[in-house]
């Protein structure tokens, strides 16, 4: 037969064909969905344990007199042990005890200023020695949703998640393509090179929007975390910073030839981030003069922007210079990407 | 009949290193075109020149009457390509793969008809790392068939394959060529080369030596038979050409073969000379287009 058969349309659209690929290899991989999904949960979950807000334990004091024992015992912040002095000052010096109370007069304190635990103990065993007149203050204990660490903590798994799966999901994956020959067998179709590109894009937002709920939704019913401000403009903050993260993903797989090279360089942008882009502690801790540094870090863009709505409720107003910086890093690494990409 | 493609002059350098050496080529349309050649003669850098993945130092490419640096959209569409090695995505299926193929072409056959030519059609829902080498190999050819192309390029279809999938994927590329359709193949097969290509251009450190239908070469040696002998006591090639009906002798191995062009004539008068030798060994085979690598390199093919 020598007529050609007849050529219906294409099946679908490229974008189509290759963000279900992409789609379908993720779901595929169990490692891969474990890492996306599983991860930040079980994350979420030993920091929340290891953090959580508990009762403050009593101050472990060892006393020399059965007299300071009685009047420290009637604070129940404190608990006291009647010791003879060397195992007393023994106890002290191996940290079974955070204070001793030495009988006077003066009463003397042996407590080491180093450790925090020995100073709390001096301060409440001295207001139990010299009571003060009626309390000028009163305490109140905080622990309202909004303010605990696990509060701050989610915004930051979320974000550090965001950045994670971005690098990994494109860098990673986009230089194994080209290791095994894949991406010159696409180049040699008439595949548009832009809609490949876009398709990782895409994957990232389509999948974004099945992370959120799931660590958002876990969060809420096992710790409280709720979500103050407006849960649309959470939502478009996330897909701000997935895209951007996808784009920083695109433009690290760009150049590298193999996959060890884009992991060393997936772990040079990211570590920065992990560590100073404020994930598990407040980026406040740095000294100012690296202050602007950690600001333009995209990492901290997105962390103070998703902090921003979930804890504070802030408006789009307030989070206006974060939301400029993830647009711009999402656009100008995905048309650097397009540019910079070997395809061949 | 007009030419499906054409290089005049081609030229690949890698450094200091000469990849392809100044080489002319011409596939006229609808004809099975073969390269033949060792590992490492070019071939493989020749035709990703010609698909338009490599860059030529110089030299000029036509494909289809059009160049790749002004027609890159449109010849693409109208090509069928298959890499060397090809690795498709492990855990897609055979299915999806080729949706995904054919949604990058205009114009294409149906992915049902593919799978029907490349006898895919029950592995479809089979994910790629669950398929033998074949089935893999004949994926990448479907790949290349999605399309519907004028002009399909395989770069070593069957290297690695059992002999039956090697004839399954030769029966492929003969309903492609019964079509009228043009083939571009690479393979250092001589026995795929005779029995797919209308003619053959063999090549070797870069450049065409030899070029023309398999028959035509063979018969360059002269002869049809090749005898291939060895004694106990050294022998040199050209004591064995003046023999009667033998068209040429070289040494091959520890031996020597003899070109011979009636194996009945020329046979009693090889065994009477190498008796006194000390005759170790003698066969006899029909002479292939490695006979013909060998004659015009000293080297085998397979090397």
């Amino acid at each position: 037969m020598n007529a050609p058969p007849p050529t219906p349309a294409r099946t679908g659209s490229p974008l189509w064909e290759l963000t279900m690929a992409r789609m379908r290899l993720f779901f595929r991989e169990p490692g891969a969905v474990f890492w996306t999904f599983g991860f930040p949960l079980l994350l979420s979950v030993a920091l929340g344990i290891a953090f959580r807000n508990q009762a403050v334990p009593p101050s472990l004091v060892a006393v020399v007199s059965p007299g300071l024992q009685r009047s420290l015992a009637a604070d129940a912040r404190l608990r006291a042990r009647l010791l003879a002095e060397p195992e007393a000052r023994e106890a002290l010096r191996t940290g079974k005890v955070d204070l001793v109370v030495l009988e006077g007069p003066p009463i003397s304190y042996l407590f080491d200023p180093a450790r925090p635990e020995s100073r709390l103990a001096r301060a409440v065993a001295d207001a139990a020695l010299h009571p003060p007149g009626p309390p000028a203050t009163i305490d109140r204990p905080v622990t309202e949703p909004g303010s605990r660490y696990i509060d701050f903590l989610v915004p930051g798994l979320l974000g550090m998640q965001l950045m994670s799966a971005g690098m990994w999901g494109i860098g990673y994956v986009v230089v194994e393509m080209r290791t095994k020959k894949l991406l010159k067998r696409l180049v040699a179709t008439p595949m548009s090179r832009g809609q490949f590109l876009w398709s990782f894009v895409v994957m990232r937002a389509v999948f974004l929007l099945l992370e959120l709920p799931v660590l958002l939704g876990f969060a809420w019913l096992v710790f409280r975390v709720g979500i103050k401000g407006s849960v649309p403009l959470l939502t478009g903050i996330s897909l701000l910073g997935a895209l951007a993260f996808a784009g920083i993903g695109l433009l690290v797989a760009s150049r590298a030839r193999n996959t060890q090279t884009v992991s060393g360089l997936i772990n040079l942008v990211m570590l920065p981030m992990f560590v100073g882009s404020g994930v598990f502690f407040s980026t406040a801790r740095f000294p100012d003069g690296v202050q602007p540094l950690l600001r333009v870090l995209p990492l901290t863009a997105l962390n103070d922007a998703l902090r921003a709505v979930m804890i504070d409720g802030a408006g789009l107003g307030a989070i206006g210079g974060q939301v400029a910086l993830l647009a711009a890093t999402a656009a100008l690494t995905f048309f650097a990407a397009l540019r910079l990409f070997r395809w061949k | 009949m007009t030419a499906a493609l054409r290089c005049q002059k081609l030229v690949k350098k890698y450094g200091p290193l000469t990849a392809v050496d100044g080489l002319d080529l011409e596939v006229r349309q609808g004809e099975c075109f073969g390269l033949l050649g060792p590992n490492g003669a070019g071939k493989t850098t020749t035709v990703e020149i010609l698909e338009g993945l490599n860059e030529p130092t110089g030299g000029s490419v036509e494909v289809l009457g059009m160049r790749w640096a002004d027609d890159e959209r449109a010849l693409r569409q109208r090509l069928g390509i298959s890499l060397q090695e090809t690795h498709l995505p492990d855990r897609l299926t055979v299915e999806e793969n080729l949706r995904m193929f054919r949604s990058f072409y205009e114009r294409g056959r149906p992915v049902d008809e593919v799978l029907e030519i490349v006898a895919l059609k029950d592995k479809r829902k089979s994910w790629v790392e669950k398929l033998s080498g074949g089935q893999k190999q004949r994926l990448a050819v479907a790949c290349a068939l999605v399309s519907d192309p004028e002009l399909l390029f395989l770069d070593e279809p069957t290297t690695g394959l059992d002999p039956q999938s090697r004839r399954q994927l030769w029966e492929v590329v003969l309903t492609f060529k019964a079509q009228g359709r043009t083939v571009l193949l690479t393979t250092h097969y001589m026995d795929e080369a005779e029995r797919l290509c209308d003619r053959v251009a063999v090549v070797d450190k870069g450049k065409v030596i030899a070029l023309g239908t398999p028959r035509e070469l063979i018969a360059s040696l002269g002869g049809e038979q090749v005898v291939e002998l060895a004694t106990a006591q050294p022998t040199r090639a050209e004591d064995w050409a003046d023999l009667p009906s033998v068209r040429g002798a070289r040494r091959s191995g520890e031996g020597v073969a003899v070109t011979v062009d009636q194996l009945h004539v020329a046979l009693p008068a090889i065994l009477s000379r190498a008796e006194p030798l000390g005759l170790t060994s003698l066969s006899t085979h029909q002479a292939t287009l490695e006979d013909v690598f060998v004659q015009l390199t000293g080297r085998h093919l397979r090397e």
